[in-house]
């Protein structure tokens, strides 16, 4: 490294700081004072520290609404995830294996789902309709609706760098196509899939407009929509207002020190190819 | 053909059902609601009245300009800014690795979380930042509360929430880009600033047309950040299509809030495809 390389280090450092590490340290500040002091919005140091009795108020407050919110995000998350995977990796899987007349048309749906804003209302009626509409499990239906596109992208890409003969081997051996893809080649994609589900679950868990229209009502509530909730009756609690700020910034937080290298690959696949 | 194919077109029905039940269905039901009266359960026809009273009413074309200010704003400086962060977090800098990191994270947090934490930093009074100006001399603006500055105040905010992803981006394109070509630019003597715009910026160009393509379609369609800072205002200020959208939903225009819809869809559509099949020949030319 040279003197050079260590200086702009160091500038880039301080610079990063007052940047992108304050705005954190302004939340965790905020969230451990008590009520006049956060009203206050200063840096200071806390006077009185209040992290556990702020806590407890949030978790408790409305009848243990964040509680229920964390529940209903992570039913959400990890049904619409399994789904995402499953249902995605099949035809990425097709897509790149066969080639079909129907193959033009597949892409142009994923295309349409990677750039076509959802209609909000129509979609409601639909839900209404199908009696899906405020349900959990019309909510994980519209997460892998919305996320499908993206899901086939990188399991399509993925797939083309396994090598053929392992099917072939497997139609030799009399396997059924059901066995070959979940026995032979859902194993192999492990990588990728690592990769899907971690974007995908920390999106659909920060998810706030598809559970703004699609999710209402108190008993549907999830974290995100806690939020907004607080926001109203918060206005004069700032300190509360921020600790659940802070409560549901650390799973994404956890998540990404454990699989920082699949969401890097996940977010960059495809990118640079062009 | 006698044997049946290993990879059978049922594997992609599941998924065909569940997206063009919940995605296509909506998408093309929008065209025909966006022209009645419409209350969920009965729909009556008045033909183009809902556009009609969205080029009328002010507030709403205000909406569909600001969309077009927002997404231009964000997209301009999360290629550029990215790129050059991109460029001095691979040039082997002192704590290069944590840089990245700490960068990105911001990507990954909740936007409603990102977008009230910084109105409360952005008070014109009480703020943070307006402290810190005051500290050094400076009256800092009203960022949220000026209906001329709201918006783009949002837009800076947006831009340092997803800067990361861009920058991530530019890092993989970077990193594709073989070290010979510098090598043999540094033998003939170029400078640092020639190198950046004569190789750097060329060979880094697929990079560029997916930063650019994925923050414009982003900031077309952006809501949440809006939402949680300023719901539109002050006044009708900072509304974007987006927001029009859920404020006709929630008044109970269904027709005009499925037009606002459309329109979304046309205006993105107008503006990427255009956009896409010029980025994409100038690649074949080179």
């Amino acid at each position: 490294m040279t003197r050079r390389q260590f200086w702009t280090g160091i500038v880039a450092l301080a610079v990063s700081t007052v940047l992108f590490i304050i705005p954190f340290v302004f939340i965790a500040i905020i969230a451990v004072k008590d009520k006049r002091e956060a009203s206050r919005m200063g840096f200071d140091w806390p006077d009185s520290w209040h992290f556990w009795s702020n806590l407890v108020e949030v978790v408790e407050a409305r009848n243990y609404m964040l509680l229920l919110a964390y529940f209903n995000s992570t039913v959400i998350t990890v049904g619409a995830v399994t789904v995402l995977v499953v249902l995605g990796a099949m035809v990425g899987y097709v897509l790149q294996r066969r080639d079909s007349k129907w193959n033009s048309l597949i892409w142009a749906g994923v295309m349409s789902g990677l750039m076509i804003p959802p209609a909000v209302v129509p979609t409601i009626w639909v839900l209404q309709e199908l009696h899906l509409f405020k349900t959990i499990h019309g909510m994980i239906l519209i997460h892998v609706a919305y996320g499908l596109s993206f899901a086939i992208l990188l399991f399509r890409s993925f797939i083309s760098t396994i090598p053929r003969d392992l099917d072939e081997a497997a139609i030799i051996d009399g396997a059924k196509p059901l066995q070959i893809f979940f026995r032979v080649v859902l194993p192999l994609l492990r990588p990728v899939t690592v990769t899907v589900i971690v974007v995908q679950s920390i999106a659909i868990f920060n998810d706030f407009t598809n559970a703004l229209y699609y999710l209402p009502g108190r008993e549907n509530v999830t974290v995100q929509l806690t939020l907004f909730n607080f926001q109203s009756q918060f206005t004069s609690q700032m300190n509360l207002l921020f600790m659940n700020i802070l409560l549901i910034t650390i799973p994404p937080l956890i998540v990404y020190m454990f699989f920082n290298r699949q969401i890097v690959a996940g977010m960059t696949a495809g990118a640079v190819k062009g | 053909m006698t044997r049946k194919s290993p990879y059978p077109l049922w594997f992609v029905a599941p998924a065909a059902i569940i997206f063009s039940v919940l995605f296509l269905v909506p998408t093309l039901a929008s065209f025909w609601f966006s022209l009645t009266r419409w209350d969920l359960f009965n729909a009556q026809f008045i033909g183009l009245e809902n556009y009609e009273q969205f080029f009328k009413e002010p507030f709403l074309i205000k909406g569909l300009f600001n969309t077009v200010f927002f997404a231009a704003v964000t997209s301009a400086l999360k290629t550029t800014l990215g790129l050059l962060l991109a460029v001095l977090l691979t040039s082997g800098i002192f704590a290069q690795g944590f840089l990245r990191v700490l960068v990105f994270f911001p990507v990954l947090v909740s936007t409603i979380g990102v977008g009230i934490t910084f109105s409360k930093l952005m008070h014109p009074t009480k703020g943070a930042i307006n402290v810190a100006l005051a500290a050094i001399g400076i009256d800092g603006p009203g960022w949220l509360t000026d209906p001329a500055l709201a918006l783009f105040s949002v837009a800076l905010v947006d831009v340092w929430k997803g800067i990361g992803l861009a920058t991530l981006i530019y890092i993989a394109g970077l990193a594709s880009i073989s070290p010979e070509y510098y090598e043999a630019a540094r033998i003939d003597g170029a400078t640092r600033r020639q190198m950046f715009w004569r190789i750097t910026v060329p060979l880094v160009r697929p990079a560029t047309v997916t930063v650019i393509t994925l923050s414009m379609i982003g900031g077309l369609r952006s809501f949440d950040i809006i939402w949680a800072m300023t719901k539109g205002g002050p006044g009708f200020s900072s509304d974007v299509l987006a927001s029009v959208i859920y404020k006709q939903y929630q008044a109970g225009f269904y027709g005009l809030s499925t037009a606002g819809n459309v329109i979304l869809f046309l205006l993105i559509a107008g503006i990427m495809l255009p956009l896409t099949a010029r980025l994409n020949r100038k690649e074949v030319e080179q």
